[in-house]
C-alpha cells in the first residue's frame, strides 16, 4: 500500500462521514418529543458522533483491507462447501433433523418456554415450506401470503365458534377457504410480471386486512376473535376437570395432570403438518406440474412456445401454497385461541419472504436452518424489539448483496433429460 | 355540487403529494427496472426532517416565507442524502443480478429505514401545530360552504413550480439528455461516454428530493406523521405510477391526481373506512385492465 493510497482512502473515509453526519444529524441528533402542547427537541449529539465515528473508521478499514475480496470469496466459498455438502447427504441430515425434532419435547433441557419458541419456528417452517411452492419453485414473489394465513386462521376461528365443529373438519376447511381466497387472487393477476405481482399480492394482503378490521358484524373488527376452541386429543380434551359423560386426557391414559400435554400435542400437530407439507413439497416436484412450475420460473417464453399453459400452472402453484398458509392459520387460531388483524401484518410477510429467499428460493432444507436463524435471533434479543427489525432488514439486504441466491442456493431442476450431468 | 367541488378540491391537494413520490418511482423503474420499495420511506424520511426543521425555525421567529423556503430546501438537501446512500448500499452492487433481488433488498431496506426511525424518532405520532391557516370561501349563500384553504393553493402551486423545474430539466438539459438515453439502452450510453452510474445516482437524488417535498407537504396538511407513513402513502403512489403509465413523468403526474381524486371522492361518497381498499383495488384493476397504464408505452417481452 502507498502513501498515495493511504491518503486517497483517508480522504474517502472522511467523506463517508459527511454523508454520515447529513444521514444521522437531523433523524438521530434531533429527538422530537412532546412535551404538553407541541413538540419540542432534544439534541443527542453524542449517538451521532459516535455513528458516524464508526461509519469514518468502517469505511477507512474497508478501503485500507486489501484482503476484504479474498474474505468474501472465502464467505462464498464456505457456504457453497457448506450446500454442497447439506445435499449430498440430504437424507442423513432430513432424518437426524426429523428424529431430534421427534425426541426434542422429552429432552431433559426442554421446558415451556422452548417448546412454545420451537413451535413458532415450526410454524415459520410450514410457512416457509408452503411460501417455496410460490416463490421457490413457481418462481412468484407473493409479498401477501399472509393473507392467506389470515383467511385460514379467520376461517377456522369462525366455523369453529359458530358451529362448534372440531379441529379436524375445520382445518380442510380453512385450506379449501384459502386456496379459494388464492384463486380468486391469481385469477386476474397472475398475468402480471414479477415485481407487479409483488405490488399486486402486496395490496391484496392490506386489503384483507382492512376488511378484517373494519368488517365488524363477522370479523368483530380489531377486537379480534376469543374462545376459539382448543384441539382435543382425537375427541379427549386437555381440561383437568371435564365436562360431564367427557373422558380427558389425562384421565384417559392414567397420567398426572400437566398442561404439557396440550403444548407437547400442538408441537407434534404442527410437526406433521408440517412434515407433510414437505413431503407434499417433494412428491409434487417430480410430477408433470410440479416440473412446469420450475420450467416456468426459469423461462416463462419457453414454456408458452413448449404448450404450457402458464396461468392455469402458476394458479395451481399460489392455490397448493395459499391452501397450506391456511392449514399454517388455523393451526395458528387454534393454539392461541385468540386472532385479531393485528397478527397479520404485513411484517409477517416480509417474514416469511425472508425465509424462503434467505434460505436459497426452492430449498427445502434452507427453509429449515432460515427459520432457525431468523426466529431463534429474534427470539435471543427480545428485549431489544426495535433493533431487532432493523438487524432483520438489514441481513436482508446484505445477503441480497453479497449472496443473492441465499445460503444454500438451489436451482437446479428436480429432474435432468440425461441423467445428472455431473 | 358544492360538496363535489369541495371534494375535488381536497382530491387535488392529495392528487398533488402522491403525483410528486410517484415521479420519484416511475424515474427509478425507468432508469433501472426496479420498484424502489424503500421510496416511501424516504418520503417518510423528508416528512420527519421537515418537521425537525419547522420546529427548530419555529422558535427564531423569522418570516413564513422564508421558514417555507429553508425547510424545503433542508429537507430536499437531507432526503437526498438519504436516496443516494440508499442506491450506493443496497441497489448498486444488485446491478445484473437476478430480477427479484433488488426487490427483496428495497423491501430490507425499507424496513430498516423504518425501524431506523422508530427507534431514533420514537414510535408516537408526531402533532404539529398548522403554518398557515386561513382560506378563501366560495357559494356563501348556499348551504355547503367550499373551503379552499391557503394550504391547499400553497401545495398544488409548489407542485405546479417543481414540476416546471423539473420538466425543464429532462427535457433541455444534458443532465436530463443523459437521463433519457439511460432509460433507453445503458450500455450504448456508457460507450458514448456517459457516466451511467452517476446519472443513476442523480436520479435518485431527484426523486428523493421531490419526495421530501411530497413529505413537507404532508406534515403541513394533515399536521400528524409518524414513522409507518411512508408505507401507505409509498404504495398509493406507486399506484399513481402505475395508472399513468410507469417510466413515463407526465403519467406519474396524471396517476397521483387520479389516485387523489379517486380517494377523495371515496372517502366522500362511500365509505370512510375502506378509503384504502379503493387505491389497491384501484391497483389491481388497473394492471388487469391497462397493464401500461394510460400514458406508459407498451413493453415488449424479449427472447
Amino acid at each position: 500500500m502507498e502513501k498515495k493510497d493511504i491518503i486517497q482512502s483517508f480522504k474517502d473515509s472522511l467523506f463517508t462521514g459527511l454523508i454520515a453526519l447529513a444521514l444521522f444529524g437531523p433523524i438521530v441528533g434531533l429527538r422530537t418529543a412532546s412535551k404538553g402542547e407541541g413538540l419540542f427537541i432534544t439534541p443527542q449529539w453524542g449517538i451521532v458522533f459516535l455513528l458516524v465515528g464508526l461509519c469514518i473508521l468502517g469505511r477507512f478499514l474497508i478501503n485500507l483491507n486489501s484482503a476484504r475480496k479474498t474474505e468474501i470469496t472465502f464467505f462464498s466459498k464456505f457456504t457453497s462447501k457448506f450446500s454442497a455438502i447439506t445435499e449430498d447427504k440430504a437424507k442423513h441430515f432430513a432424518i437426524t433433523a426429523i428424529l431430534f425434532a421427534v425426541v426434542f419435547p422429552f429432552l431433559p433441557f426442554t421446558d415451556r418456554y422452548f417448546m412454545d419458541v420451537a413451535i413458532m419456528i415450526l410454524t415459520y417452517i410450514m410457512l416457509g415450506w408452503g411460501l417455496n411452492i410460490v416463490v421457490g419453485l413457481a418462481g412468484l414473489l407473493d409479498l401477501g401470503y399472509v393473507a392467506f394465513y389470515a383467511v385460514g386462521a379467520y376461517s377456522y376461528a369462525l366455523i369453529a365458534t359458530t358451529f362448534g365443529w372440531s379441529f379436524w373438519i375445520c382445518l380442510p376447511l380453512a385450506g379449501v377457504f384459502a386456496a379459494f381466497f388464492g384463486i380468486l387472487l391469481g385469477f386476474p393477476v397472475l398475468r402480471l410480471r414479477g415485481d407487479y405481482l409483488a405490488i399486486v399480492t402486496l395490496g391484496f394482503g392490506e386489503i384483507i386486512r382492512i376488511i378484517l378490521i373494519n368488517w365488524y358484524e363477522v370479523t368483530n373488527g380489531p377486537d379480534g376473535i376469543t374462545g376459539i376452541p382448543r384441539p382435543s386429543f382425537f375427541g379427549l380434551p386437555f381440561k383437568r376437570s371435564p365436562d360431564e359423560g367427557e373422558t380427558s386426557f389425562h384421565l384417559f391414559f392414567n397420567l398426572e395432570y400437566s398442561t404439557m400435554h396440550r403444548i407437547i400435542f400442538l408441537y407434534y400437530l404442527i410437526l406433521v403438518l408440517a412434515l407433510i407439507t414437505n413431503y407434499f413439497t417433494l412428491k409434487i416436484r417430480k410430477l408433470p406440474v410440479g416440473r412446469a412450475w420450475e420450467a416456468l420460473r426459469e423461462d416463462e417464453i419457453a414454456c408458452k412456445s413448449l404448450g404450457v399453459n402458464p396461468t392455469n400452472t402458476k394458479l395451481t402453484a399460489f392455490a397448493i401454497g395459499a391452501m397450506f398458509g391456511g392449514f399454517a392459520g388455523s393451526f395458528f387460531a387454534t393454539r392461541q385461541a385468540f386472532i385479531s388483524p393485528e397478527s397479520f401484518t404485513f411484517i409477517e410477510s416480509a417474514i416469511i419472504v425472508a425465509i424462503v429467499v434467505l434460505g436459497g428460493m426452492g430449498s427445502q432444507t434452507g427453509v429449515v436452518l432460515a427459520s432457525i436463524f431468523l426466529i431463534g435471533i429474534t427470539e435471543m434479543f427480545r428485549d431489544l424489539e426495535q433493533y431487532r427489525m432493523i438487524a432483520f432488514g438489514g441481513a436482508m439486504v446484505l445477503i441480497m448483496v453479497f449472496k443473492p441466491k441465499g445460503i444454500l442456493a438451489n436451482r437446479k431442476p428436480t429432474i435432468l433429460m440425461h441423467g445428472d450431468k455431473k | 355540487m358544492e360538496y363535489f367541488i369541495q371534494q375535488l378540491v381536497n382530491g387535488i391537494t392529495l392528487g398533488s403529494i402522491y403525483g410528486l413520490i410517484a415521479i420519484g418511482y416511475t424515474m427509478v423503474y425507468g432508469i433501472i427496472g426496479m420498484i424502489n420499495f424503500a421510496h416511501g420511506d424516504i418520503f417518510m424520511i423528508g416528512a420527519f426532517v421537515a418537521l425537525i426543521s419547522f420546529i427548530i425555525f419555529g422558535l427564531t421567529g423569522v418570516a413564513l416565507p422564508i421558514i417555507l423556503l429553508l425547510v424545503l430546501l433542508i429537507a430536499m438537501l437531507f432526503t437526498a442524502c438519504y436516496g443516494w446512500t440508499v442506491e450506493k448500499l443496497a441497489y448498486k452492487p444488485l446491478r445484473g443480478s437476478f430480477r427479484l433481488a433488488p426487490l427483496i433488498s428495497a423491501l430490507g431496506m425499507s424496513i430498516v429505514l423504518q425501524n431506523y426511525v422508530q427507534v431514533a424518532q420514537g414510535a408516537r405520532v408526531k402533532p404539529m401545530q398548522p403554518l398557515i391557516s386561513g382560506g378563501l370561501e366560495f357559494f356563501k349563500n348556499s348551504e355547503f360552504i367550499v373551503t379552499v384553504s391557503y394550504l391547499q393553493i400553497f401545495i398544488v402551486i409548489l407542485t405546479i413550480i417543481l414540476m416546471g423545474i423539473f420538466t425543464y430539466l429532462i427535457t433541455k438539459t444534458d443532465l436530463g439528455r443523459a437521463q433519457r438515453a439511460c432509460e433507453q439502452d445503458r450500455t450504448m450510453t456508457a460507450l458514448l461516454g456517459i457516466n451511467v452510474d452517476r446519472t443513476i445516482s442523480i436520479t435518485f437524488i431527484i426523486g428523493s428530493s421531490l419526495a421530501s417535498v411530497a413529505g413537507m407537504m404532508f406534515v403541513l396538511y394533515y399536521g400528524v406523521i409518524d414513522f409507518y407513513i411512508g408505507f401507505l402513502a409509498g404504495i398509493k403512489a406507486f399506484t399513481a405510477a402505475v395508472l399513468g403509465g410507469i417510466g413515463s413523468l407526465p403519467g406519474a403526474m396524471l396517476g397521483g391526481l387520479l389516485i387523489g381524486l379517486i380517494e377523495t371522492f371515496w372517502a366522500g361518497y362511500v365509505s370512510l373506512e375502506y378509503k384504502d381498499v379503493a387505491a389497491f383495488s384501484v391497483l389491481i384493476v388497473v394492471l388487469i385492465f391497462f397493464p401500461t397504464g394510460f400514458l406508459g408505452k407498451p413493453d415488449i417481452e424479449k427472447v
